[in-house]
């Protein structure tokens, strides 16, 4: 059967962020390009444009992340939206409420837009699919799928630090095969035109057939990261940390975390990036992480401008 | 319909705003026509302080109608706001819409002293209660007309007239 | 009631029986094929002119939901949508709630079925009580109170003793062990087949070997323990390879596909269409091919539809939580037919996959048509394309991945026991 990109609307307009796959060039663009109007804005003294005031924005967390969370929330305040935040893993999933009971309640009270966190991929997908048109979703993170926001806000780092994507050589290392994060990064590298995406992790945390989606593999740090100019940095679970995926936390530091010995195999000009929280002294060194190739907390802050971006264009394309 | 001749018209802005100088004013465009006026501005009253330029794209009223479609560049303001007399110029003065967005996105960056507003055309048509203190021209036009400054190569401007909704 | 069927063409596919014929039955059973007995006088003629009069089919696996589970679809829904499918036989896989373990529920479920005066139901009896995979149940009673195959629908056994003493025990009365080769702890949580699409949508794996292996234990354990093992819903390339030999070794193993695995690969769950979470996996391309090849020169020995009505909400999940299965046992007569057709076989091959064929594995007398034999019978018209929508789909399981799509085949009549129980 025939099926339309559930991102998009009848005329081709974004009317759903739930994946960085599948977008096309020119609108991963426009929203770089827009979101460097915000960064603007977020650098003002007084932070607030008065674009979706009166808009209603729902932040439904089914799996809780104070951090994501709080920047959709900032992003939005300073949009001048409404935002009301449900932290739906501890109220009404518990009650056994269903998934999509939930969103028709909040639609009912006139919601313009649901950015949904969920532990289940497609999630976001099947609410997309739900909601009466009209009402805009964004992907916060769903499962091991994807977090297109996220990808798009290292995009822009990308661009800011190195201006054009069509020389670069971009690693991405740790944890792959539970990575929504790498698989939306991945999709955003190779659309926006990056000749070489690499993953780097032992094979316990890659996908099968993951060459597939165009990145060549390494399980060699000392390989991987060689004539690198961006290292993407993953975070691992604690969970993953030992078992069957991985025996110890210091074992894969040792191979797979980043120190400066191991970045200095990159080019000298490399910068390091991490979607955070970080572990520290597992998949990279504090000396990495706060270094001065490190431009861990610029992403933070682009991160709210590009989610501005995302939110303006979303509410501006009607269904 | 024979439109006036853009240059000519803005030597009588520039002369009108230069008889009235007793004012430090801080020059502001308002993207995008108003910009290349400002900018010619700036040089022939040979102003000091930087210009400013505004993009109002994210204080419209009509956002929910036309989306955020078009490329958005960022406003720059590279002076202080605060107690500043601005005089903000855009290129054609119609339901003066545009225009409040443009005050209200200036006081998102202070308190200026005064602001007075500089148009190239008055179109008439007003929605709202705002004037122009400097008006290079009054022209009556139809309804569905655009009007619109254009900026040639050889940097000369010009008026041009165009049916809305058009591609052009 | 005396019915003739005339100007039909008449195929059994045990027989090889093509041919323009009519049929005449008497008393539920077929007292004439080509001419009528003497002094037959039919109290309804049936017109069949360019349509197939062919055995009523035979349903490896039919969910219907009873006990239990009647929130899902009941008896009623289910037996209506079976002879709307043209399907007169059905075997009925235990996993109901509670289990099909003791004679009692048998026997309620076929009383139950008899009353509706349908199609024939024969329940999968449990090999394991409460199918915990722990302690055998009673093989000999429910094979008294009507099962006629026992069986262990969710995967192999985590305890290979107990699966190798519940074979050697079903082995003493010859009853056939039916097993859907899965191996649990290669399982886990996954949802959809190890491959590309699952790497994508990054959904949780179930990799090809957790086939493989099962089907190595089961190869083994039959070997060991000489029960007959019908291998239920096969869906990988090298699962296939493994049966082949072990057929060619002569061993008494049969197995079957799904009409689902016939035609749909994991590329198919698209955008996430929970229509797809099935069980096992939808798995690659080359898998789906060898499948639909391995059908063709009799590898595989059946096609069955797993039924499997869901209710609406429990599909309205993320893929991950969506409940296994699809509604599909009006859909088999159409997709076997869309199967052969894209095979080039003749109709009463492809018929043979879906009458004969598991009747045989089922062990009944069923699945053919000659003079003396029950009138069980299916009339379809092969030409005329139908849309699968909600309101043509009777069972109350609208969860399929064919909905929306146009489909060959449209069942006229059935018939069991010489009534008509459907007509179109």
């Amino acid at each position: 059967m025939i099926n339309r990109n559930p991102q998009l609307n009848e005329n081709g307009a974004l009317q759903h962020l739930l994946t960085t796959e599948g977008l096309p060039l020119s609108m991963l663009l426009h929203i770089l390009d827009s979101a460097e109007s915000f960064v603007g804005v977020t650098e003002r003294d007084v932070k607030k444009i008065p674009l979706l005031r009166g808009k209603s924005i729902f932040n439904l967390f089914f799996e809780s992340s104070t951090r994501t969370r709080t920047t959709f929330e900032i992003a939005a305040k300073r949009l001048s939206a409404d935002v009301i935040n449900l932290n739906i893993a501890v109220s009404a999933q518990s009650k056994g409420e269903a998934l999509l009971d939930t969103v028709d309640n909040l639609s009912a009270m006139n919601a313009d837009m649901f950015v949904v966190r969920h532990a289940q991929s497609g999630a976001a997908h099947l609410i997309a699919k739900h909601v009466r048109s009209g009402i805009h979703v964004i992907n916060a993170g769903d499962g091991s799928h994807a977090h297109p926001t996220q990808a798009l806000l290292d995009m822009f780092t990308i661009r800011r630090y190195k201006h054009d994507f069509h020389n670069l050589r971009v690693a991405i290392i740790g944890d792959i095969l539970h990575s929504r994060v790498a698989r939306s990064q991945i999709h955003a590298l190779t659309t926006l035109g990056v000749p070489e995406v690499r993953v780097i992790a032992p094979k316990t945390l890659l996908p099968k057939m993951v060459e597939r989606l165009g990145v060549h593999v390494y399980h060699d740090m000392a390989k991987g990261l060689k004539d690198v100019d961006v290292l993407m940095m993953l975070r691992l679970q604690n969970e993953r940390m030992k078992g069957a995926n991985l025996p110890s936390a210091e074992e894969y530091f040792k191979y797979y975390g980043l120190t400066a010995e191991k970045l200095s195999l990159a080019r000298r000009d490399a910068i390091v990036m991490h979607p955070g929280p970080m572990n520290r002294g597992v998949e990279i060194d504090s000396a990495v992480a706060d270094g001065k190739q490190s431009v861990i907390l610029p992403q933070v802050t682009f991160g709210i401008a590009v989610r501005m971006a995302v939110m303006s264009i979303l509410t501006g394309n009607q269904a | 319909m024979q439109l006036p001749d853009a240059e000519k018209v803005f030597n009588s802005l520039a002369r009108k705003i230069q008889a009235d100088a007793n004012k430090d004013y801080a020059l502001v465009g308002i993207r995008t026509g108003g910009v290349w006026l400002a900018e010619r501005l700036h040089q022939e009253l040979a102003i000091t302080k930087p210009l400013g330029i505004l993009s109002v794209a994210f204080y419209r009223d009509d956002f929910d109608k036309i989306g955020l479609h078009t490329q958005i560049k960022p406003t720059e303001i590279p002076f202080e706001v605060e107690g500043a007399h601005i005089l903000l110029v855009d290129d054609v003065l119609n339901t003066g819409r545009t225009v409040r967005a443009a005050i209200n996105e200036l006081f998102d960056y202070g308190r200026p002293a005064s602001i007075v507003l500089a148009t190239l055309v008055d179109r008439g048509g007003r929605e709202l209660p705002i004037a122009a203190k400097y008006i290079g021209i009054e022209l009556e036009l139809p309804d569905e007309k655009m009007l619109a400054v254009k900026l040639g190569e050889s940097g000369k401007l010009s008026l041009n007239l165009y049916v809305k909704n058009s591609t052009e | 009631m005396k019915i003739h069927i005339k100007n039909g063409r008449f195929i059994d596919p045990r027989s090889g029986v093509d041919a323009v014929q009519d049929v005449f039955i008497a008393k539920g059973k077929i007292v004439g094929i080509g001419k009528a007995p003497a002094e037959f006088q039919a109290s309804r003629i049936i017109d069949a002119q360019s349509l197939i009069v062919c055995p009523g089919l035979v349903d490896l696996s039919v969910r219907l939901r009873e006990p239990g589970l009647e929130y899902k679809a009941t008896l009623e829904s289910e037996m209506k949508a079976t002879v709307a499918g043209g399907v007169t036989s059905i075997a009925c896989p235990p996993d109901t709630d509670p289990p099909l373990d003791e004679p009692g529920l048998v026997e309620m479920l076929k009383h139950r079925a008899k009353n509706l005066n349908q199609a024939h139901v024969y329940p999968i009896g449990a090999l394991t009580q409460g199918l915990k995979g722990e302690r055998l149940t009673e093989m000999a009673e429910l094979n008294d109170a009507g099962c006629v195959v026992f069986g262990q629908p969710d995967g192999l056994l985590s305890n290979l003793r107990v699966l190798m003493q519940a074979m050697r025990y079903a082995s003493t009365f010859d009853f056939s062990v039916w097993l859907r080769p899965q191996e649990i702890s290669l399982t886990g949580d996954g949802v959809a087949h190890d491959g590309e699409v699952a790497t994508r949508l990054g959904l949780l794996t179930i990799p090809v070997c957790a086939e493989t292996i099962a089907i190595s234990n089961i190869i083994l354990l039959a070997k060991e323990t000489g029960v007959k093992v019908h291998l239920c819903r096969i869906s990988s390339a090298e699962g296939l390879m493994m049966i082949r030999a072990a057929k060619q070794q002569g061993l008494p193993i049969t197995c079957d596909v799904t009409i689902n695995h016939l035609h749909l690969s994991d590329m198919d769950i698209g955008y996430f269409d929970s229509n797809c979470h099935l069980m096992p996996p939808l798995r690659g391309f080359d898998d789906r091919d060898a499948l639909r090849q391995g059908l063709l020169n009799g590898t595989i020995d059946a096609i069955c539809s797993d039924h499997a009505p869901v209710d609406e909400d429990a599909k309205l999940l993320p893929f991950g939580q969506s409940e296994i299965g699809a509604t599909g046992v009006e859909l088999l007569l159409p997709l076997t037919l869309k199967w052969g057709t894209e095979m080039r076989l003749s109709l009463p091959k492809i018929l043979a996959k879906i009458t004969s064929d598991p009747a045989s594995i089922l062990g009944i007398d069923a699945g053919h048509l000659s003079v003396g034999s029950a009138a069980d019978i299916c009339i379809f018209d092969p030409e005329r394309y139908w849309k699968v929508t909600f309101s043509a789909i009777l069972s109350q399981g609208k969860n399929t991945p064919f909905m929306g799509m146009e489909l060959p085949g449209s069942i006229k009549y059935t018939l069991v026991n010489g009534h008509i129980v459907y007509e179109n």
